[in-house]
Order: C-alpha cells, then sequence, then structure tokens
C-alpha cells in the first residue's frame, strides 16, 4: 500500500516535448517565478541565517555566513520547552475547535437542511467574528477575563479559583484564545463536508440494523474525514507558529510563552537572527513532517 | 437489537394508516396486509404515497396515525435498525467508503454475525458479483450496483425485503434481465418481497399480489391477472394497460347481464363482472380483446358491437398494430390488432365495426372524469 503512494506515476511513458507541453511551461512560468522569487529564495535565504556564527571581529549582532549546524542543537536544547509547549497547545485547541465545530458544523450542514435561511443565517455568524480584527477581540477577551472582572471575581467567591489565581497569563486562557480565533478555520471545511453528506447512506445505516451511534461512527465520521483533515490542518499548522494569544500583551504571560513568542523575541528584542531563524526552520520541519505522517495514517487517499 | 431473525418471511400488516406531511395527506386510511412468503407489488403513479409507505415500514418515517405489525409484532414504534427489515434503496445508498463486501457485510457486522465476510461473500456469489468484492461501488455500473445492493439486503435474511423501484434507473434490457433475477431469488430464499413501483408490466410479471395505489390509498388489490381482467375503477382500468371505457344509463337487466345504451348501441356486461347494477355506469374493455368487421355483425346476445366508426390513425408496434377509430357521439375506441398475416387489411379512414365478447367486459364502480358532473 505505501508503495503505490509513491510509485502512482511511474507507468506513464516520459512524454516527448509537444506543443501543449510548450504551452503548459508557457502557463506555469509566472508562477514558478513568484514562487521562486518570494517563497524559495527567502527560504534559503532563512536557512543561511540560521546557520551564520557572530562575528568575531564585530560587535553587538553582527554576524557572518557559515554552515554552524549547532545553531539547530543551541535552540533545540535552549527552547525545548517552548517548542513542546506550542505543539501541545496547537493539539488542545485543534481538538477543542474539532469538538465544538463539528456540531455545530452538523447542525448547520445536515439538520437545517430544510430551512436554507437559517443556514444562511447560521454560517454568516460563524464568519462574522472577521469582520472585527482578531487583535481587537483577543484583547476584548482579555479585558472579559481580566483580573477585576466580575467573571473573575465570582469564580473566586464561588470558591472555583483561590483568591490568588487569576486567569489571563494562564495556559487555559492561551487554548481559549486559540480556540477561539481558529473555529472559524475549523467549521467551514466541515460545514462544506458535511453539506454534501447525502442522508441515504445514514438511512441506509440504519435499515442495515445500525444504531444512531453506530451509524455515526461507520457513516457519518468516515464520509466527512476530508472535511476533518482539512478543519484539523487549517487550525494545526496556523495555531502552531501563533505568536499573539500566548504573548504578555495578550491572553498569556512569559510562562505560557509559545514558539513564535521565542521567535519574535529572538528576532525585534535580543537581535539574535540565527537563533530565531534556526527555530523557523525547525517549526517548519517538525509541521511539515507531523502533516505528512497525519494524512498517510488518516487515509485520506481513500477518499478522493 | 433485532435478534429473533426467521428463516422465511413474516407477513406484514398495515392497520389504519395516515401520514400527514406540513401541507398535505401522504397517505389516508390504508389498510394493507401482505401474506408471508408473498412478492408484493405496490404500483402506483409518482405521488401516491407508495414510497411513503415503503418507509414507514422500514421505520424511516413514522405514521400520524395508524399500527404496523411485522410478523405479528407491532413495530410502529420501533426504531428502523430494530426491526427485521432491509431496504433495497432507489439510489442503491451503498457506501462509497467501503468496499463492495464491506457494504455487504455491514449488516452482518451490526448484528455480530459470525463470519460476516464469510456470509458476504457467499451473499455475492447469489448475485454473480463475488470477482467484484474488493472494488468500490463507484468503480461499478449501475447494474452492478443494483445487485449489490441487493445482496447487502439479502445476506441479513430479513423477514421482510422492501424494494424501492430498485430497477427504475437501469436501461429496460437489464431491467428485464433484472426483474427475472430478482423474482428466481425471491422464490430461492422464500422471503417476503414488498415491490414498490411506478411501471405496471415490471408489478404484473413479477408479484404474486399487485396493489394499485392512487392518492393515498389502495384502489384495488389483487393477482396481476384479475387486476387486469376485471378492474374495478377508472383508474385502475386506464392504470394497469389500457381500456375503452362507455358510459351510459342502464336500460335493461336479464337474468345474468345488465346493458347500457350507448349512442345507438346496445353494450352488455355480465353482472357478476359489474360493480353498480343501476343508474349512469361504465363499461370497459381492453384494446386486445376487440376485433374489426368491415360489414355490421348479425346481433349475438354473447357479443357487444359498436360502429360503425372511422379508422383515423393506425400505430404500429411490431407486435401488433394499434388503430384508433373515431365512433359518431361515443368516442375514440382504440384496438390492437396482432400481427399474425391472417387479419384483414385495414386502411386509414375505412369505415368498421368493432365486437368483443360480452363475457370480456367489465363494469367499474366509478366514471370518468369527464363525464362525472354530466
Amino acid at each position: 500500500m505505501a508503495f503505490a503512494a509513491f510509485g502512482s506515476n511511474n507507468s506513464s511513458k516520459p512524454s516527448k516535448p509537444t506543443k501543449t507541453g510548450k504551452v503548459v511551461i508557457a502557463l506555469l512560468a509566472p508562477g514558478l517565478a513568484y514562487l521562486g522569487a518570494f517563497f524559495l529564495t527567502p527560504l534559503i535565504a532563512l536557512i543561511m541565517v540560521s546557520l551564520q556564527i557572530p562575528d568575531p571581529a564585530g560587535g553587538y549582532a553582527e554576524y557572518v555566513p557559515a554552515l554552524e549546524i549547532g545553531n539547530y542543537g543551541y535552540v533545540i536544547a535552549e527552547y525545548l520547552p517552548h517548542i513542546l509547549r506550542s505543539f501541545g497547545y496547537a493539539l488542545a485547541a485543534t481538538v477543542l475547535a474539532l469538538l465544538i465545530s463539528y456540531p455545530l458544523a452538523y447542525f448547520i450542514g445536515v439538520k437545517a437542511r430544510p430551512w436554507p435561511m437559517l443556514q444562511k443565517l447560521m454560517l454568516t455568524l460563524v464568519i462574522a467574528p472577521f469582520f472585527i480584527s482578531f487583535l481587537l477581540r483577543t484583547l476584548a477577551w482579555k479585558q472579559l477575563f481580566s483580573n477585576e472582572s466580575w467573571i473573575v471575581t465570582t469564580l473566586q467567591d464561588s470558591g472555583l479559583l483561590d483568591q490568588t489565581q487569576y486567569v489571563v497569563g494562564t495556559p487555559f486562557m492561551v487554548i481559549f484564545g486559540l480556540t477561539y480565533n481558529f473555529i472559524p478555520f475549523m467549521t467551514l471545511p466541515l460545514y462544506t463536508s458535511l453539506e454534501r453528506l447525502d442522508i441515504r447512506y445514514l438511512e441506509a445505516g440504519s435499515d442495515l440494523y445500525a444504531s444512531p451511534a453506530k451509524v455515526f461512527r461507520k457513516v457519518t465520521l468516515p464520509l466527512s474525514m476530508p472535511g476533518i483533515i482539512s478543519g484539523t490542518l487549517l487550525t494545526f499548522i496556523p495555531i502552531a507558529g501563533d505568536y499573539v494569544n500566548a504573548s504578555g500583551e495578550f491572553l498569556g504571560s512569559s510562562s505560557t510563552a509559545m514558539i513564535g513568542n521565542v521567535i519574535e523575541s529572538n528576532y525585534l528584542q535580543i537581535n539574535d537572527y540565527p537563533s530565531a531563524s534556526a527555530l523557523s526552520v525547525l517549526l517548519m520541519g517538525v509541521i511539515l513532517v507531523l502533516v505528512s505522517v497525519y494524512v498517510r495514517k488518516s487515509g485520506t487517499e481513500d477518499l478522493l | 437489537m433485532a435478534k429473533e431473525f426467521i428463516a422465511r418471511g413474516a407477513d406484514l400488516e398495515l392497520k389504519q394508516i395516515r401520514k400527514e406531511f406540513p401541507g398535505f395527506v401522504a397517505i389516508d386510511n390504508l389498510d394493507l396486509h401482505v401474506p408471508a412468503g408473498e412478492f408484493f407489488a405496490l404500483l402506483g403513479p409518482s405521488g401516491c404515497g407508495k414510497t411513503t409507505t415503503l418507509r414507514l415500514v422500514a421505520g424511516l418515517e413514522s405514521p400520524t396515525k395508524g399500527k404496523i405489525f411485522i410478523g405479528g409484532k407491532d413495530v410502529t414504534d420501533t426504531k428502523p435498525h430494530e426491526r427485521p427489515v432491509n431496504t433495497v434503496f432507489q439510489s442503491y445508498a451503498l457506501f462509497p467508503h467501503m468496499s463492495v463486501l464491506e457494504n455487504v457485510a455491514f449488516g452482518l457486522r451490526q448484528r455480530k454475525v459470525d463470519q460476516p465476510l464469510v456470509k458476504a461473500k457467499e451473499a455475492l456469489n447469489l448475485v454473480q458479483l463475488a470477482h467484484l468484492a474488493d472494488r468500490k461501488p463507484q468503480q461499478l455500473s449501475g447494474g452492478q450496483q443494483q445487485r449489490v445492493a441487493l445482496a447487502r439486503a439479502l445476506v441479513n435474511r430479513p423477514s421482510l425485503l422492501l424494494l424501492d423501484e430498485p430497477l427504475g434507473a437501469l436501461d429496460l434490457k437489464l431491467r428485464r434481465e433484472m426483474q427475472i433475477e430478482l423474482k428466481a431469488i425471491q422464490m430461492e430464499v422464500g422471503l417476503t418481497f414488498l415491490h414498490v413501483t411506478h411501471d405496471q408490466e415490471e408489478a404484473m410479471d413479477m408479484a404474486d399480489t399487485v396493489a394499485v395505489m392512487n392518492l393515498g390509498h389502495i384502489e384495488q388489490m389483487g393477482a396481476p391477472e384479475v387486476l387486469y381482467d376485471r378492474p374495478k375503477t377508472v383508474f385502475v382500468s386506464k392504470f394497469l394497460g389500457q381500456s375503452n371505457l362507455l358510459v351510459g344509463d342502464v336500460t335493461s337487466t336479464s337474468a345474468n347481464s345488465i346493458s347500457i345504451e350507448v349512442a345507438g348501441n346496445k353494450i352488455s356486461v355480465p353482472k357478476d363482472r359489474a360493480e353498480k347494477h343501476t343508474g349512469k355506469i361504465a363499461i370497459g374493455f381492453r384494446p386486445e380483446k376487440a376485433i374489426f368487421h368491415t360489414k355490421k355483425p348479425a346481433a349475438n346476445s354473447a357479443t357487444n358491437v359498436i360502429g360503425a366508426g372511422e379508422i383515423i390513425d393506425i400505430r404500429f408496434t411490431g407486435v401488433s398494430n394499434q388503430y384508433l377509430i373515431e365512433v359518431p357521439n361515443l368516442g375514440n375506441i382504440t384496438v390492437f390488432a396482432q400481427n399474425m398475416g391472417q387479419s384483414p387489411v385495414i386502411e386509414l379512414g375505412e369505415k368498421v365495426w368493432i365486437s368483443w365478447a360480452v363475457e370480456h367486459s367489465f363494469g367499474l364502480s366509478d366514471l370518468p372524469a369527464n363525464v362525472e358532473q354530466a
């Protein structure tokens, strides 16, 4: 099975350059040039910076080209908690977003089918927060959960929180903010997947002795897998690199700093460009590996 | 869970079923009994409530009023997955994310039957598709998908198999083949089949009993030959084959027949073949039961004669010619004549008389819509 994923195109004969081939190249050229100039070049530059060493003769924040692989060892040793925290938060927020979005998307895409107006209204409500800057919305949450807010004082008075415990700056607050900010990216792909779900498959399932819970597990869930895959990817990848929610200026504190916050401070405050670059490359690499394992494991090729 | 599955089919009984949807009544006061092991067809035009009836039996809809019994057990309030019933859906509804074999094994797995894959393979053998077990449903042709859907339902040995126009999407030739196959399988497994269709030929060809449905109720029920030979309502006489209907007041009654007068012609029907014996009634006959005469035949108490009329249309359909004859003051009459090479050649515009045996007439309980107000 695994070989099939690699060898699907090997059977086709090498094609001669034809007239259509030239047209294809001409059509691809602008896109390729754009990718080369604005994606590949910066990527190479980033990798090169990640290997630089401090200029022995220079002063503060001056670096010279080198091939210092040790930069990666250094950032891993130095920032391992942040790296793990990033992926931990990303996983938690993605799972929460999925748990919240799935019933919502199911309701809009399946249950609300007899009422198209309700469907449109609910979809609009899902997208509506985008009309306000997410920075403002995140700050609003900070206000709502600030130490003097009635939510926190009520929690403290009811004994759920100690008088010295607060909400802002905790991992809970950061994961809450991440989940909140990325829910639409989960809901919309799930909705498009569930909206096409043919009710007759569900009827066939129950006709074949499957209880509603079994029908969901054996029919609905597998058929909505494409939506789950794209939804989780669209939330997990940006969350892993997010640096707004976890920063001390928004919902987090120094104890919740994620890899994005570390990259930001290394670049803009400490001016340690090689470490920041190494972390960026590392983040990208880990995400690439995780995503490809995930997509392979979930067997999306069966659904296409 | 539905555990008590029986090897043979069970009987189905619908009592006083009423089903309302927002804005309309789909089924009203429906009583139906399907004996165990029978191939039963619900026949009717689209919108007559036949598919709703099927969905009620499957449990996919619940009745507004009335009770449903399968094998004597009240299942009215049970969920679809608790009923010993399987459906072959019109669109087949094969799970696209499972192989053909897994589709067929689905019901067995849900019921935790031993060796589901072995039994699923046997069911695929029955429909001659074992070699395609590992394919996905999308890779199969319509006819093959139909067979998989049939195998997926049959493998569970349900007390009652529901077929929702399963042959509707197939082309004519394949449909005829599948009809023969389906009938053979039903005889072999001995299950009760409830088949919903709008194709009267299909219903008559396959079913032991046909119930003709119209506007949410059953017009008439019986063996196909009986329904065809002796329709009781205008709807049945027109929906099941074609009929010529003549309307008039009963003018004379003898010991065993009654007669009406239509445009100067005396038309008789045996008393035991007429639903109504007095007042204005409709008498019908089948186009293939009538013959032509180029000269007026002698009057005879065993034969009805009408004419003279003029041939206004001739349609060649291969096995027979269909003639349309305009009879003054009486309307148009259709006559089918087999192309056996023996009948007289009749040309368009020719003047003819039509006759048929009195015993082939049938008297209906209602009148055609266009004369009812007269």
